[in-house]
């Protein structure tokens, strides 16, 4: 046995120690104690939240929800939503295993969210922009009609107004349950950045965990300055899906942000507490003075 | 017609009940043929009834059964619709750094004696083929080979055709490497700024971003057999209902037919198969192709450049369902 397998070998050990007391946890204690799914360290919620959700021990990027970011970047009482009134239907009458309006009724109960993007206007540092946020946690951040046509709306307002735009992807991609309408979305807000483009507008995309698939392929990968997040998984087909088609493993970091970085797919990566100063930078540099 | 191709058309399932009534007849003709008996009026009988059938079975295809005509092996592809429809193909090879993609071909042809930039996917009829160009299931590069045509038939005046017919793009460690993701947004996001008339049609599978990817036009069209969906039935019944036996109500659920996307005007036109399919009489398939093509480069002939990008901005501005 190597040095690195005995490392290794004491690793699991410790990760199935942890998994064993993690059973015996009280459910109030795990109000008050978050594991990092990374190090598997047992972290006080309180910390970690004044971290802004990420791990002290390993820097890993926890989720954060839509409203979380939006307080994260944009000046404090400046944020004004848009576009609230667009809700979602059920044009196809889709049924899985469960009709796709119950679904919608569970992701909004879940989260208190209409639909997993909110868009609107507001300053970073005094610098008026026009934002979308997606939020994974309402089905999977996944584009159907309303998330398609918020995110135009706002590109259509930010080129109206004039001012720079920003996205924040979070996505698992198209939304399955709206078919071919949800692929139609991803030309939608392509054609809208274009628009962007053809007026000079800045506009900038920042790729959070995760984001995948016709949100990758469209609007999500059209940033004239894209960043990731750190540690974000960022790719177009899921790694599942690839191991299954070559029919073999993939490295441990594929489709990471660190990954992309390294094939030259982004432009840089950037921490979370020092998200807010770098856009703020990178919109201050490309604004006439 | 069946019976004159059976030997290398693959029958499929539903379509086996058309095959027996034809054996029947052929055994009537040969017992009136070796008795020296009439069966005429029999033998007529039946063919009108199986004439009846077939037209009946194929106009009332299920959304699966459509499917499997769509991903018949013999379905005519990219360089046949080429070959019956245009004079003077050129194909054009390459995206300039370093690849030429099998699975995405174009050229400058003439059709009807006008000049256009046609690109399509291609697939394969053999297994040679089909390893030469991935089944039809291009990389980023593909994509990108195709941008620079488009990109070439918009500063010189041609208006673009493009033939869609793929499982996808490709879900490959290289593929994700070299921007499969970006390569599709940005088409998506150039082909709304093409001073050209686009037309797209879907001649067989369009599946997902990979199908959309050449797809962003004035029109889009369909076959009658084809499809057009977010995500094959297969991926969607795997994920959803976690058994990818569910295909066929995969299927249903997802809408993927030409009529369901008249509905939503995810499609323009769906354009008439020869009965039981393209791969039956491919010129024939070829010639209602034609037709409806020429159509759609007449209507947007006299369009300014600036006419076209708003009419394709508005056209896709359109679409999604919402309440407000």
């Amino acid at each position: 046995m190597s040095l690195t397998d005995w490392f290794n070998k004491r690793k699991q050990e410790q990760k199935q120690a942890l998994r064993e007391n993690e059973i015996n946890i009280d459910d109030s204690i795990g109000k008050l104690w978050s594991l990092c799914y990374n190090c598997n360290s047992q972290l006080p919620k309180k910390d970690l939240e004044h971290n802004l959700m990420v791990c002290p021990n390993c820097d890993y990027h926890f989720r954060i929800s839509a409203r979380e970011r939006i307080k994260l970047v944009i000046d404090e009482g400046t944020f004004e939503e848009k576009f609230a009134n667009i809700k979602g239907v059920d044009p196809l009458d889709f049924v899985d295993t469960k009709p796709y309006y119950k679904r919608q009724e569970e992701a909004h109960t879940k989260t208190g969210l209409d639909e997993a993007v909110i868009v609107g206007v507001g300053n970073i540092d005094g610098q008026r922009v026009a934002v979308a946020v997606m939020d994974f946690e309402y089905m999977g951040g996944s584009m159907g009609s309303v998330v398609g046509e918020k995110v135009t709306r706002i590109m259509e307002l930010a080129l109206q107004e004039k001012i720079p735009m920003i996205a924040f992807t979070a996505s698992g991609g198209a939304r399955m349950q709206e078919s071919a309408l949800s692929l139609m979305q991803m030309a939608k807000t392509s054609c809208a950045v274009a628009r962007l483009n053809e007026a000079k507008i800045l506009y900038i995309t920042v790729l959070c965990e995760p984001t995948f698939g016709g949100v990758t392929a469209s609007f999500g990968t059209l940033g004239d300055i894209m960043i990731a997040e750190k540690g974000a998984r960022i790719g177009f087909a899921g790694r599942r899906v690839i191991e299954q088609t070559i029919k073999q493993k993939l490295p441990a970091d594929f489709q990471t942000a660190e990954y992309l970085l390294k094939y030259g797919q982004i432009d840089f990566i950037v921490e979370r507490k020092e998200m807010k100063e770098k856009l703020s930078k990178l919109i201050s540099m490309h604004t006439k003075k | 017609m069946i019976e004159a191709e059976n030997k290398k058309v693959q029958i499929l399932d539903f379509e086996k009940p058309i095959y027996k009534m034809q054996e029947k007849i052929e055994e009537l003709k040969k017992i009136s043929m070796d008795t020296n008996m009439n069966y005429n009026s029999e033998i007529e009988t039946l063919e009108k009834q199986t004439d009846e059938y077939k037209k009946e079975l194929y106009e009332n295809l299920e959304p699966y059964q459509k499917l499997q005509i769509a991903r018949h092996p013999m379905r005519p592809n990219f360089y046949d619709y080429v070959h019956f429809m245009t004079e003077d193909f050129i194909e054009l090879h390459g995206d300039r750094e370093g690849t030429d993609d099998k699975a995405i071909a174009g050229g400058v042809a003439r059709i009807n004696g006008i000049p256009v930039m046609i690109i399509g996917t291609v697939k394969g009829k053999t297994t040679k083929e089909n390893l030469e160009c991935n089944f039809g299931m291009p990389q980023p590069q593909g994509y990108r080979k195709a941008l620079r045509l488009f990109e070439h038939a918009s500063r010189f005046n041609l208006p673009i055709i493009t033939l869609i017919d793929t499982m996808g793009a490709y879900p490959g460690i290289k593929a994700e490497e070299t921007g499969q993701g970006i390569a599709i947004a940005v088409n998506l996001k150039e082909m709304a700024k093409l001073d050209v008339p686009v037309i797209s049609v879907i001649t067989g599978e369009g599946c997902s971003g990979g199908a959309l990817g050449l797809a962003v036009s004035d029109k889009v069209m369909i076959l009658e057999h084809a499809y057009y969906t977010v995500i094959s039935p297969e991926g969607c019944a795997s994920i959803l209902w976690r058994d990818a036996a569910m295909a066929n109500k995969a299927a249903n659920a997802l809408k993927i037919t030409g009529d369901d996307l008249l509905k939503f005007k995810i499609v323009d036109e769906v354009i008439k198969e020869p009965i039981g399919g393209a791969h039956y009489d491919p010129e024939l398939m070829a010639n209602n192709l034609k037709d409806s093509l020429l159509r759609a480069l007449d209507e947007f002939k006299d369009m300014t450049p600036a006419e076209l990008k708003n009419h394709r901005y508005n056209k896709f501005r359109e679409l999604g369902v919402f309440a407000q």
